[in-house]
Parts: C-alpha cells; structure tokens; sequence
C-alpha cells in the first residue's frame, strides 16, 4: 500500500555503508594502535636492553639457582636437615618480629599524621579553600615520593638502624592514608555536623562527634590494609639500611648463601600470608560492625 | 494546653526513655571499657615500638636538624652536568615498566584461565594454582630483581624480568577473578551452537572480561612506573640508580632534580592511561 515504505534495497544499502564505514574506521584505529604499540615495545626493548640470547643462554641458569635454593632434605635425617636449614632461625625470627614492629609503629605514626590532616584535606569540613589546597598538596608529596627514597634520605640524616625506616614507612603511610581518610570524609552525612553545631558544638565537637562515628570503622579498615603493605614494605626497607630482615636477606642474595635465601623468603612469604588472613578478618568485623545494627 | 513548654514536657519523659533505652544510656561497664582497653593497648604497643626502634629525643633533634640543611641543600634542583644521563635512565624506566607490564600480561592470560574455577572446575588444582601465584606475588619486586640479575647480570633487562614475574601472578589472580565473574550465558549460548572449550573461552568469556582486563593493565602500567624508579637501588636499570648513588654521595640538588623528573614522569603515566582506558573501553570500567 505504502510504497514509500517498501524501498529496503535503499534503505538497507545505506544502512550497510554506514555499517562498514565506521567497522572500517574501527579497524583503522585498531591498527593504529596495535602498530604504535609495536613500535614502542621495540624502543623499550632497545632501550631495555632486551637480550633474549642472554636470557635463552642463562635460562638453565635460572634452573640450577632455583635447584639451589632447595635445601638438600633427606627423610631419613629430616630433623638434623631441617635444623641444618634454618640454622638461623632464631636469629631471623627476631629479625622478623623487628621488621612487624617497624611496619606497626610506622603505620601509627603514619596513622595520627593522616589523621590530624585529612580534616583540612576535606572540602566539605573545610570553608577555606586554600587549606584545602595546601593539606591535599602535602599529603600528595608525603605520598608519591617512594617509601625506599624516603629510606635512603633519612638513612643519610638519622645513621643506619631501623629509625628511619620507622620514619619513612610513617611518611608515606600518612600520605596514602590522608588521602583515602579526606575521601572518606567528602562523603560523610553532614546533617549530623550541622545539628552538632546547631545545639552550640564549635568546630572540633562537630568532627568528633558528627563526623568520627560515620568515617570510624573505614578508618580503622584503611588502616589495617595499609599495616599490611607495610609489613611486606619493611621487609626489603634493610636493602638500603634501614633495619629488619631485608639486611640479612641481601647479605644472602649478594654472598649466594641458597639455602640461606631460600630459607628467610619462605618466612616473610609466611608472615606477610597471615597478616594478610588476620587483618582480612578483622576488616571483615569492622564492615558488619558497619552494617549491622 | 496546661502551661507546660516543650522543655518541660521532654524533660519528664527523660527518666521513662532512660529506663527503657537502658542498653543505650549506660551499657554494661566491661562493653564501656573494650574500646578504651583496646586503645591503650595498641598505644602500649606503639610507645614501646618507638622505644625499641631507638627514637630518643637527641637523636629525632639531630636527625630533623641534618635534615634541615639537607631540605636547603637541595634548592635549587639542578642536574649539573648528568642531565642526558638522567633522561636516559628515565627513558630505561618507562621502558622497564612498558615491557615488565605486557610481558606479565600475556603471561597472566593462560594462568588465569587454570587458576579460574568455572574453568578449571577441581579445587584442589584451583586452591594450589592459587597459594602458587600467592607465593610469587608476595615475593618483593626488589627482591625479583635481585634474584634476575644474578640471571641475567646487571642492568634494566633483570629489571623487565622481575616485574613481569611480580605482574605474571598480580595479574593471573585479578584475570581468574574476572573469569570468574562473567556471565555464564554467552558462554552456553556458544556450546549450544555446537562450539567447542576453546571456542567458548574465544567468544564467550574474552569478550566479557576483556575490558576489565585492559583497564587493570592499564592502572598497573601506571603503579610499575613507580617500582620501575627504585628497582635501580639494587641496580636492576632505571633512574633507581642515580638516586641512591646522588643521595650516597650527598649530591643533594640532583637528588631534588631527579625526584622532581620521576615525579613528573608518574603523572604524565598517569594521565595517559587514564586517557587510553577513557578511548579504549569508555568511561564505564573503573580499575578494580
């Protein structure tokens, strides 16, 4: 009836060129991008100095400095070999629990550094912008600058030893907690803050009690994820002096003691599993805590 | 209407709310005392850890004091006469980073679909193949490049090495997760067209986990650039060397320069993969 209607080789053909059209430009960048890849894995690999025949010639080398690093246990004498193994256990053991307790004071420091700054940090707390301003930029030098520069400069100001390990670990932590704590705030109710004030509460009583009892237990959990990575941190914090376990693991490494090496990794690969597990659960509490009634 | 305000009215009621809040108004002591218990004992903790790490009074003076002159020393940022030197060394850290990420994603990919329960459906291989790339993963970069260089000797390529391992399990745990995420309907939909296991992984589940794959690669890009900076430390390539070696030396406007470069550097890798996740998958994907 309508034939106006009843022209689809038209319509279609239109339709089909439209469709190849953008497949093509599709394509096109596609390409473009794959080959602008290519082309800078290869100057990467130039400037890398990627040498593959190195790499495919020492690879039994790899193998043999794995199969070192297993230590030679025997069934029979399982104990003694064991013994033998971790001759320094007690030694490293303590070295370990130095390395967690510089994780742990570090990240309390860190903890009260990020914590008195993260209420100037939030635009929402905050009238002035330029305190805003000037908190966010030093929590973000605290932060961006790597925990192991931090090391090596304070190394240098406050003598070997694991001081300022304890202190570069504090640094950075207080920036990367700043940061997430000032997010935390942004998104807070303030109903409860203007009601604080409204019943004559100055500036301070409205953080502590309109504020800290919504952010509390995302504080708490931030906090605990971060003494994780710092466990994990202060354990290579001795390659550049700055005390724990990572000391005795390079003098290991660089004097091809295997069973030596094999033997420290295994403990703070071991270490860092259960705090791992330890703090998960623990932040899992604090998520129900939030939650539940 | 008996004359009474508000206040009066609230204030005798006070006494009956009370009794019948009573667990809100004054709960059992011993649930009043755990969070201050609690807070002083991780204080206890705390104190004794500054005490035992060797924090006295003169020597936080005299650090803080030599950090000082260090802060002054370091004004103006100056990279003397290095400074191709340092362009170079920044060139080997984007480089390291650039290749450590990719290789360790395309190695990730077969290890992600083991690791993946909706693939691999045993959960004895499942739990294994996981604490597998556990251990890997918690295994330092650093010390990945301590263990390549003895490989490989020394210089940037032991530094692509060990953050391709490092990423090689990061990512094979995050693509498994993606794995397991994804719907489970392209991939019967497949199966039902008479397609084959590899068939369902090529069209049913690598479309869907696709984007999210792209974006993680794209923020670790951003987070290896900033491991790619100190793995020189331990003389794996990269800027890392120069910084310890100026800050050793007390060469202390160079240190400023080249932390001002790295920082530069981060941002601006920043920026970029933020960009290319926007034009690659749209603005929908956030990294996870």
């Amino acid at each position: 009836m309508n034939t106006a209607r009843l022209a689809p080789t038209a319509n279609t053909a239109a339709l089909a060129s439209g469709y190849r059209r953008t497949m093509a430009e599709k394509r096109r960048r596609t390409i473009l991008f794959f080959a602008a890849l290519l082309v800078g894995i290869f100057v990467a690999g130039w400037i890398g100095e990627v040498r593959l025949g190195v790499f495919f010639a020492n690879f039994g080398k790899l193998g043999v400095y794995v199969s070192n690093l297993v230590p030679p246990l025997h069934a029979v004498t399982f104990g003694a070999d064991m013994a033998e193994w971790y001759w320094g256990f007690d030694l490293w053991l303590i070295k370990l629990l130095d390395t967690i307790l510089m994780a742990y004071v570090g990240t309390g420091l860190g903890f009260i550094g990020g914590f008195c700054l993260c209420f100037a940090a939030s635009a929402n707390l905050v009238q002035s912008r330029w305190t805003t301003w000037a908190a966010r930029r030093v929590l973000e030098l605290f932060r961006t600058v790597p925990e192991i520069v931090y090391a090596l400069i304070f190394v240098v100001a406050f003598g070997l030893g694991p001081l300022p390990g304890v202190l570069a670990i504090a640094v950075h932590t207080a920036g990367a907690l700043g940061k997430l704590f000032a997010e935390v705030n942004e998104n807070v109710d303030l109903r409860p803050v203007e009601g604080v004030v409204a019943s004559g509460g100055s500036w301070l009583h409205g953080v502590r009690f309109g504020v800290l009892p919504q952010v509390a237990s995302n504080f708490a959990s931030y906090t605990l994820l971060r003494f994780e990575i710092n466990v994990r941190g202060a354990a290579v914090l001795g390659f550049v002096g700055a005390g724990g376990i990572g000391e005795d693991l390079l003098i290991a490494v660089r004097r091809f003691y295997y069973t030596d090496i094999s033997a420290i990794l295994l403990m703070i690969i071991a270490t860092v599993v259960v705090i791992d597990l330890v703090t998960e659960q623990i932040r899992n509490r604090f998520l129900h805590l939030e939650r539940g009634p | 209407m008996s004359g009474r305000t508000l206040r009066q009215v609230a204030l005798a009621g006070a006494g009956l709310i009370e009794q019948r809040h009573a667990a809100v108004f004054s709960p059992p002591l011993s649930q009043r005392l755990l969070g201050p218990a609690i807070a002083a004992g991780l204080l206890a903790v705390l104190v004794f850890g500054l005490y035992y790490t060797g924090f006295t009074a003169s020597r936080l003076w005299n650090g803080l004091d030599k950090l000082g002159f260090i802060v002054q020393f370091m004004v103006p940022p100056d990279p003397g006469k290095h400074l191709w030197t340092y362009l170079h060394a920044l060139g080997e850290t984007v480089a390291i980073a650039l290749l450590g990420t990719l290789v360790g994603a395309v190695l990730a990919l077969p290890l992600a679909f083991l690791a993946a329960k909706n693939i691999v459906p045993n959960w004895i291989f499942h739990f294994t193949w996981r604490r597998g790339l556990d251990t890997v993963r918690g295994v330092d970069i650093l010390i990945w490049a301590l263990i390549w260089i003895n490989v490989v000797g020394l210089g940037p390529f032991a530094g692509i090495l060990a953050i391709a391992v490092s990423d090689m399990a990061t990512f094979g745990k995050m693509f498994s997760e993606a794995i397991e995420a994804a719907d489970k309907r392209p991939v019967e939909g497949v199966t039902a067209a008479g397609g084959g296991p590899m068939h369902t992984i090529r069209f049913g589940v690598l479309p869907e986990i696709f984007p999210v794959m792209i974006s993680q690669v794209l923020y670790y890009f951003e987070s290896n650039t900033r491991s790619a900076t100190i793995i020189g430390i331990v003389g794996a390539g990269g800027i890392g060397l120069h910084l310890a070696d100026t800050i050793r030396l007390n060469e202390w406007q160079n240190v400023s320069f080249l932390i001002i470069l790295v920082l530069v550097t981060v941002m601006a890798i920043d920026r970029l993969s933020t960009r290319l996740r926007f034009a690659l998958i749209g603005k929908r994907q956030a990294p996870s």
